[in-house]
């Protein structure tokens, strides 16, 4: 008995002190062809699907299947990827002319009939990502192999130009054969036509390699990394561990302290000083429109004049964002084209307590019992709740930060934190006060997009579950009919026109109040790779997340060039292998310390909220 | 026979209780997980409808549970939600081989070697005053904060180990030595806070049981005899084992939290750590999965000690077989 008991204790010590010496050096992906990228993989990678974006892994759309454009939000430009060109032929009808010699990774020729099937396959499921164009799509017609032509019905001119930079096309000769294509996890061996296959997948990460026969090679170049890694992390401070150790190239995660590690690990970002990031979306301030008095476009207007955007900016996100202004608008260009700044000028909002707390008290909401807070003109209490999901910890600074400063002006907020599914109940069915959100405030090919979420038009009445944005359920039919004329118009001043007269509602009626722009992180580690894309050098819009890498993430493939020189011996075996650190004597050399140093404290923190982490907020 | 009624009546109740609970839970699956994907307006509301429909969650809640009995007899646990579409069966089989390995060897060597140092803390009380609070220490501790203690000080203080995954992001699975290395390194720190907290329980029970059996009456009669100390422990080893036995059925039901703290914590990708996501989720169908592994665990694991104790100690198979 004792005899096995110490035998068993020595194996176990043996391996471990064997393990723990930190040499690992068989079969790994070499480092100097191979990128690390992190920041848009939330669970296990098994879904490839391309009919299912909303469930499919990052770069299923971009890196394997292809899209007939692509956006570039940095000029506002839809360029052509598998098309040649695109355009309007009638009022009805859009044509595409596909790129000479487009092939499929398995050598087939994709052609025109490929992209009519791509469309039809969404008439038939009705659980296609794309499905819901059928409403106003009547026909796709093949002209010949390289010439498509969509009919409309009624052309959505505005929601088509989404559609051609995110439609993935998908090999006719393959998906004819599959029975139930929605339910299809398409995970042996899928084949696209783009510049990645995908070679493997496991628990912690989906690996992508290569296509070396890819059609783009002529056109666009070959793009460097032989292999993509890209790797779930679930908490933002292992991921700067892993960005400082070089361990991770291309991180997309909002890293706390980004402003102290920059100087010290040379780590990359779009702008040297703040802000740092580009801006990505607007987080609003959605107030319930619904309840009493949130319903007063004035008390909201009070609101909105006691809530200051640039403290929330510099404390909660640590100036790593811009604050807000009160149209909400992200400084992009597609939307800089048509802010009406003077409208702003006129109807807009700067912080100012003093004048929230007249405007309260003109209308009657005056603090009658002396406890420091206002109450109802009748003398009822007032007092509000305003949500977050627990563990964002920035925007759970956000909204103690928003009550505080609320509170100052006499009207009690108080902050909650439910868990991420009752938050997301609570905001679909409008049963919530206050909420911050984000999520389809986005940066896209067309303002219209925007718009029709921050004030989407059909929302279900409260305690029904609605899914499109305006969470406050704002009510306008001036709204609405702006919304389909844009969509509808081809004119473009019209359409400037009809985009002015929205700001103008948004600016008097304030139906959401803008807060700040969440920002595109982007942190790269220039240990292994180089030119990523700054400030200065602005090639692409530097985004891995999924829906992204058509806006840019691919141009970044193409652009990054490998830092041989300096890894190429040693790099290998100590980078590839985690934290064991790059010792090359004893298990702790200074190297690893620098990296917990700093990141020590932090990475505790971290693992203390792991669980309330497992996924943190798209964008 | 009437042994295995209780547990075919246990089982239902589990299962149902299993099926029954992810249902109450606020909030709506689909819809979950049609957030995470920002895109055009109306198209999540037209998704939302299909999905609910194609997962049956518009049904009546009995014919859901019904045809939920029906595929389970059939062994089909469904589709998972959050995985969409992997099959639940398929996400418990590729975590189950990681539970295996961070479970059994913990399990097994704690109660090995707790048993082993509780023994000796039982018979020397100059051991016993320097072993004892460290044993009071490790089974206080919950699993989850020893996890965090040790992978700060291991993984980030002194950086001898990883701290999350199975193995390194940049290796390929495989039976080279490389890959064993690298995977015994991801494994020692979640394996260890197991084995340190169950191996405080261990020793003290078994601590406790040799005092006892030490000072019973039969010790003190081989003492009289004049019996060697070591003939003595031997038999109050032998004795005390028993209620151990019964401890190690009642912990492998228990060590089913340990090792969900233990992994979330280590994002260790075994069922803990999948049964995590798919409660953050709403995954019902994952949740029920998961909860299904480990009642069947449980169960298993009660049956083959109650076949072990008869085998173990006569007195059981006699009150069986009604003395005869």
């Amino acid at each position: 008995m004792k005899k096995l008991l110490g035998a068993l204790i020595a194996l176990v010590v043996f391996a471990n002190v064997l393990s723990s010496a930190g040499y690992v050096s068989a079969k790994e992906l070499p480092r100097d062809e191979t990128l690390y990228v992190g920041g848009g993989l939330w669970s296990q990678p098994n879904n490839f699907n391309p009919l299912t974006p909303w469930a499919a892994v990052t770069g299923t759309i971009g890196l394997l299947y292809e899209t007939l454009f692509i956006y570039d939000p940095l000029n506002d430009k839809l360029e052509p990827w598998l098309a040649e060109s695109g355009q309007w032929i009638s009022d009805n009808t859009y044509e595409i002319k596909l790129r000479p010699n487009l092939k499929w990774q398995d050598g087939k020729p994709l052609t025109a009939e490929d992209v009519k099937f791509t469309f039809e396959i969404a008439k038939e499921n009705g659980g296609v990502g794309w499905s819901q164009i059928w409403g106003w799509l009547s026909q796709v017609k093949v002209v010949d192999d390289r010439t498509v032509q969509f009919i409309f019905s009624k052309p959505h001119y505005e929601e088509w130009k989404y559609w051609i930079y995110n439609v993935p096309i998908i090999p006719e000769h393959i998906w004819k054969n599959i029975k139930d294509p929605i339910s299809y996890p398409n995970t042996d061996n899928p084949v696209g036509s783009g510049m990645y296959k995908l070679y493997k997948t496991d628990q912690m990460r989906a690996i992508w390699v290569r296509n070396d026969d890819w059609w783009g090679i002529k056109v666009f170049g070959k793009p460097a990394p032989k292999y993509i890694v890209y790797v779930i992390v679930y908490s933002n401070n292992v991921a700067l561990s892993m960005l400082v150790k070089g361990d991770l190239d291309w991180s997309n995660f909002f890293i706390p302290g980004v402003p102290d590690v920059k100087s010290t690990y040379k780590i990359v970002t779009w702008y040297d000083k703040k802000p740092y990031h580009l801006s990505a979306n607007t987080a609003f301030l959605f107030l319930n429109t619904q309840k009493e008095p949130l319903n007063n476009p004035e008390f909201r207007r009070a609101l909105a004049y006691a809530i200051d955007p640039k403290e929330i900016a510099a404390r909660a996100e640590q100036n790593q964002v811009l604050p807000a202004d009160p149209i909400g608008l992200p400084p992009l260009p597609v939307f800089e084209k048509i802010k009406a700044k003077d409208l702003e000028e006129k109807y807009g909002w700067k912080y100012d307590p003093e004048k929230a707390m007249q405007i309260l008290d003109s209308l009657g909401f005056k603090d009658t019992n002396g406890d420091g807070y206002r109450e109802f003109p009748d003398g009822k209490p007032m007092k509000f709740e305003i949500i977050v999901p627990y563990g964002w910890t920035d925007w759970m600074e956000m909204i103690r930060i928003i009550s505080d400063q609320l509170g100052a002006v006499g009207i009690r907020v108080e902050p909650k934190f439910p868990d991420y599914s009752k938050y997301w109940e609570d905001l679909t069915k409008g049963e919530f006060d206050m909420a911050i959100n984000n999520f389809g405030s986005q940066v896209y090919a067309t303002p219209w997009q925007w718009f029709n979420w921050v004030l989407y038009p059909n929302v279900t009445p409260v305690g029904k579950p609605s899914y499109s944005g305006n969470w406050g359920r704002y009510k306008n039919d001036n709204v609405t009919k702006l919304l389909e004329l844009i969509n509808t118009e081809k004119d473009k001043n019209k359409k400037l026109q009809y985009y002015k007269e929205l700001q103008e509602i948004m600016l008097k009626d304030v139906p959401a109040i803008p807060i700040i722009y969440n920002g595109a992180w982007f942190e790269a580690s220039p240990a292994h790779w180089t030119n990523w894309p700054t400030e200065k050098n602005p090639y692409a819009y530097p985004i891995s997340w999924n829906n992204y890498w058509q806006m840019g993430g691919l141009k970044v493939l193409l652009h990054i060039k490998p830092v041989k020189s300096a890894t190429s011996s040693t790099g290998t075996t100590s980078t590839a292998s985690g934290t064991t650190g790059t010792s090359k004597t004893t298990p702790t050399t200074s190297s690893s310390k620098k990296g917990g140093g700093i990141c020590g404290p932090a990475a505790i923190v971290g693992l203390a909220v792991v669980p309330l982490l497992l996924r943190r907020k798209k964008g | 026979m009437r042994k295995i009624t209780i547990y075919i009546l246990t089982f239902f109740f589990a299962v149902t209780i299993d099926w029954a609970i992810p249902r109450f839970m606020p909030g709506d699956p689909v819809s979950v997980l049609l957030s995470r994907f920002a895109t055009l307006p109306n198209v999540a509301e037209h998704l939302h409808s299909y999905f609910i429909q194609s997962f049956g969650l518009d049904k009546p809640l009995w014919e859901q549970y019904l045809s939920f009995w029906k595929a389970l007899l059939h062994g089909d646990l469904g589709v998972s939600i959050y995985y969409y579409p992997k099959p639940v069966a398929e996400i418990i089989k590729s975590a189950l081989p990681y539970d295996i390995a961070l479970l059994v060897p913990s399990i097994v060597l704690s109660w090995i070697v707790g048993n082993w140092l509780g023994a000796l803390a039982g018979k020397s009380k100059k051991i016993d005053s320097f072993l004892m609070p460290v044993f009071y220490f490790l089974t206080a501790s919950p699993y989850f904060w020893f996890a965090i203690v040790l992978a700060y000080f291991f993984g980030v203080k002194l950086d001898w180990f990883p701290v999350s995954g199975a193995y390194s992001y940049g290796i390929m699975p495989s039976l080279s030595w490389a890959f064993i290395k690298d995977f015994l390194h991801h494994w020692t720190l979640p394996f260890l806070s197991l084995f340190l907290v169950q191996l405080g329980g261990w020793a003290i029970g078994m601590r406790n049981m040799i005092i006892y059996e030490v000072e019973a009456d039969y010790a003190r009669y081989l003492e009289a005899l004049g019996s060697s100390e070591k003939l003595i422990l031997k038999h109050a080893f032998r004795n005390a084992m028993l209620p151990q036995v019964t401890g190690l059925a009642l912990q492998l039901g228990l060590i089913v939290a340990g090792a969900l703290t233990t992994e979330v914590v280590f994002s260790y990708p075994g069922i803990g750590y999948v049964l995590m996501q798919g409660i953050l989720n709403q995954d019902y169908f994952l949740i029920q999965g998961c909860f299904l592994m480990i009642i069947l665990n449980v169960l298993v694991a009660n049956f083959v000690i109650d076949i072990l104790y008869v085998v173990i100690d006569p007195r059981v198979k006699y009150s069986y077989t009604g003395g005869e």
